[in-house]
């Protein structure tokens, strides 16, 4: 995964860039199946790797395919990215080590998840359990999200081309306002 | 030698974060910003799910055979946090459509001279 984040620095395709993220999320989740995530990984799959890589082709596929030659030195987002870095590295030390059964996270109110979704909620899938009945107000909150992102996007996208929209180069009426002022 | 093999897992993380961190900060193309965006939420995912992780546990789908199972609650967060992570790409991208019909570029740097060129 290393490599493909570093590969996605490094190449100025825009399309090439796009594939090596679905890329990325695709190996991302073969590492949720590693962990025991399925459902998560499954999301993954289905989202991160299917809908987003459509999103942005279709987004190049709208504007360019092309990332300009870097102008400036980038000296300085590097610098920041490695202070930024060794800050959270320094911070991991007390971190619960990994596979721990008795860190923090997996001691507060997961154990009766575990015990008791079964038999309260009947499905042998706790995350689903959690997911639709412990936190259903979560998920609903989740959709508000998602249709608020959509109707948005349909927004600033518009219908037809021909439909006024401020501040557009290509818009006679703009034009015509301009003269006017 | 433990905290290296305890804590290798949030190193990864760190390094995959600030690769993400770095495509943001560093590039002008917006399109690659969101790559770069799209980079960074994936190592938060996995930060949360190797948080997830319990030696010897199974997924946690109840079944007679297992009693070690791992934490479902971080899996349920991350289901949410991709499922709002689409809907935050699909926003920025198409914000990015509709700067690239209004200023005909899609270069940070670009639209900071056009910025400065109307007054």
């Amino acid at each position: 995964m290393g490599v493909v984040a570093f590969a996605i620095i490094r190449v100025r395709d825009l399309f090439a860039a796009v594939m090596l993220s679905g890329i990325f999320s695709l190996l991302a989740a073969v590492l949720y199946v590693d962990l025991g995530a399925v459902d998560v990984a499954f999301t993954e799959a289905a989202v991160g790797v299917g809908i987003a890589t459509l999103l942005f082709v279709a987004a190049i596929s709208l504007t360019t395919g092309k990332e300009k030659a870097p102008k400036k030195s980038r000296a300085m987002p590097l610098f920041v990215v490695i202070v930024t870095g060794m800050i959270l590295l320094w911070g991991t030390l007390d971190m619960p080590h990994y596979g721990d059964p008795n860190a923090p996270a997996n001691k507060h109110v997961v154990p009766r998840y575990l015990e008791q979704s079964g038999k309260e909620i009947g499905l042998p899938n706790v995350v689903t359990s959690v997911l639709a009945s412990y936190r259903g107000y979560d998920t609903l909150g989740e959709t508000f999200v998602i249709f608020t992102a959509g109707l948005d996007a349909l927004v600033l996208l518009g219908r037809g081309r021909n439909r006024w929209r401020p501040g557009m180069r290509s818009n006679p009426k703009d034009e015509e306002r301009e003269e006017e002022v | 030698m433990e905290t290296v093999l305890g804590l290798f897992n949030f190193w990864a993380v760190v390094v995959l974060m600030m690769a993400g961190f770095y495509i943001v900060i560093a590039h002008e193309n917006l399109i690659k910003k969101v790559v770069g965006l799209n980079v960074f939420q994936v190592a938060v995912f996995v930060f949360f799910i190797s948080m997830s992780k319990v030696d010897g546990g199974t997924a946690p789908i109840l079944g007679e055979q297992f009693s070690v199972y791992g934490n479902p609650l971080p899996h349920v967060l991350i289901l949410t946090a991709i499922v709002v992570g689409i809907a935050t790409t699909a926003l920025g991208l198409a914000m990015i459509v509709r700067i690239r019909d209004s200023f005909d570029t899609i270069e940070d740097d670009e639209l900071f001279a056009l910025e400065e060129a109307d007054g």
